[in-house]
């Protein structure tokens, strides 16, 4: 099942990550890191994640810190 | 079975946490040069000549052994680190004020040279870790706290095209500029890095990368305005593209 | 050029025998920049460097050079660079950062006229360039000053020496009269035993984690650990390294303070004096840091007088004053440039002086 895994502490709510995704499942979450951040987090009920990694190489922080795909 | 299709790069130290503004493309660039570092599996083998600006951080990032070099001098040390060691892998990170102001008699001679090292420039056309002065790369018209009104080229002349620069340099093996606005041109720099450090494992000389780059901070804009300004604003200056490549058929 | 270790002596300019000591000294690396009177330096080494297939570069100017020096000795390596006066200005942040690394570099200064330009004579105004540092922070060169063309063989090594095993960048002081003189020298093995370097190198990060050379310390408590440490460095160096040759000092009533070229002078008036019935002596440093503070002292609570003698506006004269302490007068004889004063010309000022 293809997803990512986010670090929160990592991210910097720069968001570049959400217009990235070509299904829509990065959104902002209601939860701040430890950096005062509102982070963003990855919903994915239906398994729609392609795996395709676009918001990994986007993001400039190195939060999403891993994709798997298949 | 779910194959994992990205991870941190092996090269980096397993703590690493950037301190970058948030939306800043070094991140990127830092990142996409330490894929390469693996891909070509030199790590073991590198030595780094680090510079003097946000660039200076990569240091804190890659699990490499490096050198810091005063404000302007990396490609003189890279110089001195691989006359010494002409086996080992060496590269420069640095900025365009590093690069192609302070820096600039040492980056064309390295050059002209044809020193066997590689070299990454970040141009996001501004001093950013000093808080956004004019620098060597800002546009023309380009706001900045020292050029209150703008680059007007009467008053503070023009800025450098550092790429086309170092392709005219014979020593120069590889020159490109590339940009990071979106995930196809990340890919494509990611592939010209690979290629400048590519050139100096085959010995054929100087391996050099601008690399367009955001500096939302002092821009003054959110992440993806910044992106929008290297599109629509930078490109048209400093227009991507491989400006030399002496491993390609003429 | 002759190039081969001799017993045998040989006639061979000052400079001439420096670039041959650094190659028998097993200097990996050259890269320098033309600026006379050392140019002979770089010359010479263009040549056998390749010839052996060792590192040179023909550097852009004296800020690359001195920062290629720093690149190669990152790596361990042996490696220098050479100039002089206001070209040596021009490497004093490069100074600055590779005693902040903690790196072996080699510099041979070659002194001539400044401020400035100046002009090409011999001089020893940069007696506080290399001694007070040029560049920026509280750091120390090691200083090492030759006053005959066969010491300039053996400082060089020397230099290599103390720059590894200290791993600190040290300089050889010289001038444009050692630089251009010719005497007959003898090129012994290199007497020093290599230093292990493997701790610190940068070697590419084979089976471990990498390693940063750096200067940069945000943290101000970092930077007090680490110049505390530093200068626990420099205490280690005064006690062991401090190097000096006395003449007749024993009963000396008045003490000569010279070093390097001018020093040969100040030896025959020394000599002169003695003929006359003058009790004098003299101590001449050949490390200028570490410098003969201690002995200073001593000699101070037995002589009446002490003169400095150099060739410049009087520099060396403020260090042989804070060393004696105001327990007796220390005078100053000396020429702004140029050769040094005759012997007869330093006899007679003694003479006045007394």
């Amino acid at each position: 099942m293809s997803h990512i895994v986010i670090d929160k502490n990592k991210c910097k709510a720069c968001y570049l990550c959400i217009k990235e995704c070509p299904k829509k499942l990065i959104k902002i979450s209601t939860e701040t890191n430890n950096l005062g951040n509102r982070v963003v987090e990855f919903d994915d009920p239906k398994n729609e994640c392609l795996g395709c990694a676009m918001c990994a190489t986007r993001c400039p922080d190195l939060a999403i810190t891993e994709v798997y795909r298949g | 079975m779910a194959t994992q299709v990205f991870k941190i790069p092996d090269s980096f130290k397993k703590d690493a946490k950037y301190s970058f503004c948030p939306g800043c493309d070094h991140g990127v660039a830092v990142r996409l040069v330490g894929e390469v570092l693996d891909e070509l599996g030199v790590r073991e083998n590198t030595i780094l000549a680090a510079s003097i600006g946000c660039s200076v951080t990569i240091y804190d990032f890659l699990n490499i052994d490096a050198i810091e070099a005063p404000h302007g001098r990396a490609m003189a040390e890279a110089t001195g680190v691989k006359r010494a060691r002409p086996d080992k892998f060496v590269f420069t990170y640095q900025g365009d004020g590093d690069f192609a102001s302070i820096g600039l008699a040492e980056s064309l001679n390295a050059a002209l040279r044809g020193e066997n090292i590689s070299a990454i420039c970040i141009n996001n056309t501004t001093y950013g870790m000093t808080g956004g002065q004019l620098g060597p790369t800002t546009l023309v018209g380009q706001v900045t706290t020292t050029s209150p009104t703008g680059r007007n080229v009467e008053y503070y002349g023009y800025p450098i095209k550092i790429a086309e620069h170092i392709a005219l340099c014979d020593g120069t093996a590889f020159s490109a500029r590339v940009s990071l606005d979106t995930v196809a041109n990340i890919k494509k720099a990611k592939q010209a890095i690979k290629k400048a450090f590519e050139v100096q494992i085959k010995g054929l000389g100087l391996g050099f990368v601008e690399i367009l780059s955001t500096c939302p901070t002092n821009w003054k804009m959110t992440p993806e305005q910044a992106h929008e300004r290297v599109r629509n604003e930078m490109m048209k200056t400093f227009v991507p593209g491989i400006y030399k490549d002496v491993t390609s058929a003429v | 050029m002759t190039q081969c270790m001799t017993d045998k002596k040989v006639l061979t300019k000052g400079n001439y025998a420096i670039a041959q000591a650094a190659i028998l000294a097993g200097c990996e690396c050259y890269f320098g920049y033309p600026i006379t009177p050392q140019s002979e330096i770089g010359e010479y080494m263009s040549g056998k460097m390749q010839e052996l297939n060792r590192g040179y570069v023909s550097a852009e100017s004296e800020l690359a050079a001195i920062n290629m020096v720093i690149g190669a000795c990152s790596t361990g390596a042996k490696a220098m660079t050479s100039s002089s006066s206001c070209a040596v200005s021009l490497m004093q942040e490069g100074l600055s950062y590779a005693t902040s690394d903690q790196l072996p570099v080699v510099l041979v200064s070659v002194m001539r006229g400044g401020p400035g330009l100046g002009n090409i004579y011999p001089s020893q105004g940069d007696y506080f360039q290399s001694t007070k540092g040029g560049g920026n922070g509280d750091y120390k060169l090691i200083v090492l000053a030759p006053s005959t063309v066969q010491e300039c063989v053996d400082l060089t090594y020397k230099a290599f020496y103390l720059a590894h095993k200290y791993r600190n960048p040290t300089v050889l002081l010289a001038d444009g009269l050692l630089g251009q003189m010719m005497e007959p020298v003898e090129f012994k093995e290199y007497p020093y035993p290599e230093i292990d370097n493997s701790i610190w190198a940068l070697t590419g990060a084979k089976g471990r984690d990498g390693r940063v050379i750096r200067s940069y310390a945000p943290l101000a408590e970092d930077q007090c650990v680490f110049l505390e440490k530093l200068y626990q460095k420099y205490k280690t160096i005064e006690e062991n390294e401090t190097e000096w040759e006395e003449i007749g000092t024993e009963d000396a009533d008045v003490i000569l303070v010279s070093f390097g070229s001018t020093s040969r002078n100040v030896k025959t008036a020394v000599k002169m004096c003695r003929e006359k019935g003058i009790k004098a002596g003299l101590l001449r440093p050949i490390t200028l840091y570490p410098f003969p503070n201690n002995r200073l002292k001593e000699l101070a609570k037995k002589a009446k007088k002490f003169i400095v003698v150099e060739v410049n506006m009087g520099q060396m004269v403020n260090d042989v004053k804070l060393a004696v302490n105001g327990e007796v007068p220390v005078e100053l004889i000396h020429k702004p440039v140029g050769a040094p004063p005759a012997p007869e010309e330093i006899l007679e000022k003694i003479e006045e002086l007394l």
